[in-house]
């Protein structure tokens, strides 16, 4: 492999990586803050996609479908809260695994109902088409470039909530102590519930930002889900840190696999996943 | 109490005296659901001895499923159909192997790792059979000839013939009832309870919490591979989907749906989840979507958690001095005897050391 090809590599490694951070940080945050298992993660990534599919058909601007599908999605968030989620605070695994597959049964077959299941592309606006001469040698195309720059300032933007703002504060100390946190007066039901919509929203904004790059499909949903919860269960649940490690991680992984192992590529990431639990049961940041 | 037990064996008798008349009084294509409806219990049976039983939320019993119908599939010749003395017991062991490594590696977890690395395990072999050339890839794999039952070229039973192959299945799902309701009534049964309820007390007592865990895990594998060793005979076909975490997920429906307290709970919910799927199917084109709002009003239909299903339903008499329902419900009212804290506190230490004496 010579370096340019193996510099592209590299760049879809970090690019899917980043993309697989945004997905799973929301299933970890979900998890790490109230304690609820979402099956239904990957089947939100696949609705983003489709409501950026949908709208960016019907009003031809790309950007009102990112916006579009990150706020419909938010405010779909909210609602499941209020209806189901909520009162799956502080129930068994078992209960939540079940409530989140027919929630998975439920948006697959609405979605099926309005948009229906061909597979669709979305196209990026006009300046963010074709490549870019990153090098003499190596070009990369723009829309790619632009999908690790955005999700490189969600990141910052989600790292900084977190450690920075007194939302982050509440947030991190009701991830330690849920108890401790409500016996301090900090009214934890509405933090849940903009925990949830959030996460929904960040995997609907994945799969928003991943259609130009990917198709819109029925089950693509299904992959990323299995895949966040790889990154998650690397990272250790409810660490964003270790959800950021564990998806560049994973990323790297299937992106060279890919080139080097294609037969196994997929099986890569798993046997990855299976080293480091025998490594650290909880994960790289898990704690015990 | 008394009452309980000649009831649940007249039940069982009245299932089992229908379960038996079926391929004589309904047409072919009943039989054959029948056969279907009677493999998947056979799964979600098996799925109960670790998720009822051993608490331990497993989400890759699908991949063991599928993994012995794609044994069944390479055993059998172009020609001829394999034999089942060879091909079976094959597929079982492969599976437990399999099963054992899984196994080993997720029981290091705990609760909703657990569950999120048997996800993982199982969605692994689904890709070992979807990515590779290994069983035709996603196509899948035809098995054109169903397995054989026979003794020195003479054919003891043809599984060709469904009503054969019915009893057959049959057959199965009642040997491994019976197989899972002397394992959870042995000694190992009850340990693997033990340290479901309280695994620090079932360690501090000596119990080898992570063998008797593995141990279930296996064994429940190794049923689950016989109903899929059959299951693929059935359809003469195997892909891909059939090691997925759908199909994991859907059995676990099945478990919870019949209630996890009892062996037979599975069974009757797996045909409950199935004919209902079935008349869904049949009335609705979005039937999937009348599934989902039934999974979701069932998981709500059930706020002391699903353990307390069996409960609800039909109080069952205790066995061997253990209530299975008694350490899920005990805790659920604590506020209730808040101001006798301490009495409450020193009884259950009180019975535990008379019990365990």
């Amino acid at each position: 492999m010579d370096a340019i090809t193996f510099a592209v590599q590299l760049l879809n490694g970090v690019q899917y990586g980043l993309v697989l951070f945004l997905v799973a940080s929301g299933l970890t945050l979900v998890f790490g803050i109230l304690g609820v298992i979402n099956l239904a993660h990957g089947a939100f990534y696949m609705l983003g996609a489709y409501l950026a599919w949908a709208i960016s058909a019907y009003t031809g601007s790309f950007a009102l479908a990112i916006v579009g599908s990150l706020v419909i999605s938010f405010l779909l968030g909210i609602a499941l809260e209020e209806i189901f989620v909520k009162r799956m605070i502080g129930r068994d695994h078992l209960a939540q695994v079940l409530l989140s597959f027919g929630l998975i049964l439920v948006i697959d077959e609405v979605r099926q109902i309005v948009f229906g299941k061909d597979v669709h592309s979305v196209m990026p606006p006009e300046w963010l088409r074709g490549s870019i001469q990153l090098t003499e040698v190596l070009s990369y195309p723009v829309y790619r470039l632009a999908l690790c720059v955005a999700c490189l300032v969600l990141a910052a933007v989600i790292f900084y909530v977190i450690q920075k703002t007194r939302l982050g504060m509440v947030i991190r100390a009701g991830a330690e102590n849920r108890d401790m946190t409500r016996a301090l007066g900090i009214p934890f039901d509405v933090v849940n519930r903009y925990v949830f919509a959030g996460g929904i929203a960040l995997a609907a904004l994945g799969g928003s930002l991943v259609a130009p790059v990917s198709t819109v499909f029925p089950g693509m949903g299904d992959g990323m889900l299995i895949l966040s919860f790889v990154v998650v269960v690397l990272g250790g649940i409810g660490s964003v840190a270790g959800a950021a490690i564990g998806a560049l991680l994973i990323g790297l992984t299937d992106t060279f696999g890919k080139v080097f192992f294609p037969q196994i590529s997929s099986i890569l990431i798993y046997v990855l996943m299976a080293g480091v639990l025998l490594w650290r049961p909880n994960g790289l940041l898990g704690k015990a | 109490m008394t009452r309980s037990p000649s009831a649940a064996t007249s039940l069982l008798v009245v299932l089992l005296g229908l379960a038996v008349a079926l391929p004589f009084v309904a047409p072919g294509y009943y039989v054959q659901f029948a056969s279907k409806a009677v493999l998947m219990a056979m799964l979600a049976l098996s799925l109960n001895l670790v998720v009822g039983y051993g608490g331990m939320v497993s989400m890759c019993h699908a991949a063991f499923f599928g993994l012995s119908g794609y044994m069944l599939g390479f055993m059998t010749a172009d020609d001829a159909g394999a034999s089942v003395w060879l091909a079976l017991p094959a597929a079982i062991l492969v599976v437990a192997a399999v099963a054992a490594i899984i196994g080993a590696l997720s029981l290091r977890t705990r609760g909703i790792y657990f569950i999120m690395v048997t996800l993982a395990f199982g969605e692994m072999l689904f890709y070992l059979f979807h990515d590779t050339k290994i069983g035709g890839g996603s196509d899948g794999l035809y098995i054109y000839f169903k397995p054989e039952f026979a003794i020195g070229g003479l054919v003891l039973l043809d599984l060709e013939n469904a009503r054969t192959f019915y009893y057959v299945a049959l057959g199965g799902l009642v040997g491994a009832a019976l197989l899972v309701q002397a394992l959870v009534r042995s000694p190992f049964g009850h340990a693997l309870a033990a340290a479901r309820d309280n695994e620090r007390r079932a360690l501090s007592l000596g119990f080898p919490v992570f063998r008797i865990r593995l141990l279930a895990f296996v064994l429940s594998a190794m049923i689950a591979a016989v109903a899929g060793f059959f299951s693929a005979a059935q359809f003469g076909f195997v892909a891909p989907q059939l090691l997925g975490w759908h199909l994991s997920a859907s059995v676990l429906v099945m478990v919870v749906l019949g209630g996890m307290s009892s062996v037979l709970g599975p069974v009757i919910g797996a045909i409950a989840l199935l004919g209902l799927e079935e008349v869904l199917k049949s009335t609705f084109e979005h039937w999937k979507l009348i599934k989902g709002l039934i999974v979701i009003a069932l998981v709500f239909a059930l706020p002391g958690g699903v353990q307390q299903l069996a409960a609800m339903i039909a109080p069952r008499k205790t066995e061997g001095g253990r209530d299975p329902e008694t350490p899920e419900v005990l805790p659920a009212s604590p506020r209730a005897s808040e101001p006798r804290a301490p009495e409450v506190k020193r009884s259950p230490v009180a019975k535990e050391a008379v019990s365990h004496v």
